[in-house]
This record gives structure tokens, C-alpha cells and sequence, in this order.
């Protein structure tokens, strides 16, 4: 499993094994304050972090990249 | 007289709520709120309440942080104080965040209280004081009065007790003590273990914490193949809540058929958490269940299929035991279905 979240001292606490980091509370995977073409890249980039970090092979506690 | 410094979030600043969540850190000379309160029990003066959203310390921390440092640089104080912050997550972080810092910065004691469901606890307890405090907000006075009965003991130089004396979370702090009166530690010792020996109950000296640990799953061999579901604790739900989840302090979880959908339409989907300002959720469900960019990953070919069902709760003020029942109840079905994985979105 892979939490996408924003609070992630609070995932890392709880002991989420595999997380990627949100933008924000209330709209983790896109800002309403900007263009949809950007809400959709931001949001299609995260998810596939995700996905990728499904198949990852990690060894400890791991927060993931995100390039935008 | 002893000076002591406040923090309170935007709600108990009778700012506003969810919608006003974004609030940027302000300090104000004075009382508000629940710091009229704790100047009244205190021996000694709040002089000032600082005053900061939740969500922006969340998203933000490292700028509220700074923010909030920099407005204490010029002030005198003796001790600082957050919350009480009862069951309230993110006000609970911000309060064990911010004192933190203070804590480093300035080196002076620092106080806040939580319930025990609260996740700031796990988080800060080591690193400070946290007084054990009730669910809600019907229970300020006495939170507050506990911490400043402490507080008190502090700033007047006395002796303070232990974490269960006291009532704030064990930090991990071993304390050697002489005990006034009583038998010795090997005959104590002895006695616990004919306890053990005979099934009764005793109390053991060195409580060992126990620490919830899950292990990491194998990784998923052949990503092109596998099954993946979604999961969220965003409250998105089919805009009847045909399953009444709650709104806070769930109970409940609900699964929704999503196979012929490319994403999550607004007017069909909104979410019903109560814990974040919705316009943007029920705007665009998406932003909080992204079924959309999974639908183009999955004709993409990324992965081999998108599980037909969504699962959905709401996670704010919901007890770690209700989680864990729910999360068994979801990963059960999940196996039914032969899932081979999850991405599940938090909010």
C-alpha cells in the first residue's frame, strides 16, 4: 500500500511504509487557485509516483519524490 | 510575575472554522479564547496568544514556524503553552510543532495537552509535556487547569511528580527516585514475580512501550498486471451517502462502483468529512480521489486494472480502533477480489 498525504510527519509516526506527499489538506491532488491543465499534471505525476512506488522494493520507511 | 506565551488554533481564536483554516500565524497582546482561561488558574500572566490556522501550519510549517519564532524574539517569557488541542489532529500537530521549536529555540518549558487518540501524542510526547486531555472542547477548563497546575509547579521552582502523578503521556524518561517509606527494590522485585508465578496482577517499574510496527509488503513484481484498488479517508462519497458515513468519528465505510467512470463527476460525488473546507472536493472530487489519473494510467497500459470499487471513510476524530476494524474489514474484501495493491489517498 502507498498513502498519498499531506501530514506526513503524521504518516511517518503512524507507521505508513511507503508514502507520497500531497499539496494539501483539503484538496491533496490539485489547487483550485490554478489552471486545471495544471491541477491534472500535478495530480497525473503524484499518482504515478504512487503506482511506481508500488512495484518499488524498499528496505525501510520511505517518503518519495515528487517533481511537481 | 511570571510571564507565559499562548498558542491557540483560528477555531478557538473564534476566527472561524474549516473555511478560515488557512489562517496565517498572527500574535495578539492579550487574551483570546481559551487563554482567558488559563490566565485565570495561572500564577502568573498570559501576556500574549498567538494565533495560527491549522492548515497553514500543516502545509506550511516551515513558515508558520519561522513566522511564530520571529514575532517571539523581542518578548519575555517564561514558559509556553499550546492548546488544549483534545481530539483535534491537526491542531494537536500545530501545537506539538510549534512548541517544539520554541522548546530549541528559547529553552524554556513548554506545555499542551491532547487526547490520547490525538496523533500529535505519538509524535511529541517525547519531546514534551503532554497532559492527557478530554475528546472535545467541553473539557477546556479542566485541560487546562491540569497544565497550568503543572505549569504552576514549574514556574514557582517546586518539585514535580511523575507522568501518571502528574497526568501528562510518559516521554520515555526514566526517573530515579527514593522512596520515602516501603520495602526495597529485591523485595519488591520478589514479590512481583510470585505475582506473575500465581497469574495475578501487579505493576511493573519499567513499563516496556509497546510499538505498532506493520512490515513492509513485498513490492508488486509486474506492475503491467496487477490489480489496483483505491482507497480514501477523504469522506468522498455518492452525493446521497447511500451508506450515512459519518462525518467525523466514523464508524462506517462504503464501497462505490466506479468501472464506467473516466473520473469522479462533481454533482455525483462530494465528500461529507467535516475536518477540511469541502468547496474544492465537491468541485472536483478528484482532487481527493484521483480516479481520473488512474483511468489514464490504466489505458495507458501503467497497470493492468483498476479495481471496480472505491472504498471511502472519513478520518477525523475517528479512534485508532475503529481505523484498525475498518482497515480489516476493507483488506478482507480486498483479498476476496484478489487486490494485489493499494494507493490510498489521505486528507
Amino acid at each position: 500500500m502507498v498513502i498519498m498525504c499531506n501530514l506526513i510527519p503524521v504518516a511517518t509516526t503512524v507507521g505508513a511504509n511507503k508514502i507520497v506527499p500531497t499539496i494539501s489538506i483539503p484538496y491533496p491532488l490539485g489547487d483550485p487557485q490554478t489552471p486545471k491543465e495544471v491541477q491534472w499534471k500535478l495530480r497525473y505525476h503524484r499518482v504515478g509516483v504512487a503506482l511506481d512506488a508500488l512495484a518499488e522494493d524498499i528496505k525501510e520507511q520511505t517518503v518519495f519524490r515528487v517533481k511537481i | 510575575m511570571k510571564k507565559a506565551i499562548h498558542y491557540i488554533n483560528q477555531f478557538f481564536a473564534g476566527i472561524g472554522g474549516e473555511e478560515l483554516a488557512d489562517h496565517k500565524p498572527e500574535i495578539r497582546e492579550g487574551l483570546v479564547g481559551p487563554s482567558l482561561a488559563l490566565n485565570s488558574v495561572l500564577d502568573g500572566e498570559v501576556t500574549h496568544t498567538i494565533i495560527c490556522g491549522d492548515n497553514f501550519m500543516g502545509s506550511n510549517t516551515e513558515e508558520a514556524v519561522k513566522l511564530i519564532l520571529g514575532f517571539l524574539e523581542d518578548k519575555e517569557f517564561d514558559i509556553f503553552i499550546a492548546g488544549p488541542a483534545f481530539q483535534a489532529g491537526r491542531y494537536g500537530v500545530a501545537c506539538g510543532t510549534i512548541a517544539k521549536a520554541v522548546k530549541e529555540k528559547f529553552n524554556v518549558p513548554v506545555l499542551t495537552s491532547m487526547n490520547e487518540e490525538n496523533p500529535g501524542v505519538e509524535m511529541f510526547k517525547k519531546d514534551m509535556h503532554i497532559f492527557k486531555g478530554g475528546k472535545s472542547a467541553a473539557k477546556l477548563r479542566d485541560d487546562v487547569k491540569v497544565m497550568a497546575d503543572f505549569a504552576n509547579k514549574l514556574l514557582m521552582g517546586e518539585k514535580t511528580g511523575s507522568a501518571d502523578e502528574e497526568g501528562f503521556f510518559p516521554r520515555g524518561i526514566r526517573a530515579q527516585v527514593w522512596l520515602e517509606n516501603g520495602p526495597i527494590a529485591s523485595k519488591r522485585g520478589v514479590d512481583m514475580l510470585i505475582k506473575k508465578l500465581n497469574d495475578e496482577e501487579y505493576i511493573s517499574e519499567l513499563p516496556i512501550p509497546e510499538l505498532d510496527r506493520v512490515e513492509i509488503a513485498s513490492p508488486i513484481m509486474d506492475l503491467s498486471k496487477a490489480n489496483i484498488a483505491l482507497i480514501t479517508t477523504g469522506g468522498i462519497v455518492p452525493v446521497n451517502n447511500p451508506d450515512r458515513i459519518q462525518s467525523a468519528s466514523a464508524t462506517r465505510w462504503g464501497r462505490y462502483d466506479i468501472s464506467n467512470d473516466d473520473r469522479l463527476q462533481s454533482g455525483v460525488y462530494k465528500t461529507i468529512h467535516a475536518g477540511f473546507d469541502p468547496a474544492a472536493a465537491d468541485a472536483d472530487p478528484n482532487v481527493v480521489m484521483p480516479v481520473d489519473a488512474m483511468k489514464a494510467y490504466l489505458k495507458e497500459g501503467k497497470f493492468g486494472k483498476l479495481h471496480k470499487y472505491f472504498y471511502s471513510t472519513v478520518g477525523t476524530g475517528t479512534t485508532q480502533a475503529e481505523a484498525m476494524r475498518m482497515g480489516k474489514e476493507i483488506v478482507e474484501k480486498l483479498r476476496e477480489d484478489n487486490v494485489d495493491g493499494v494507493i490510498m489517498t489521505a486528507t
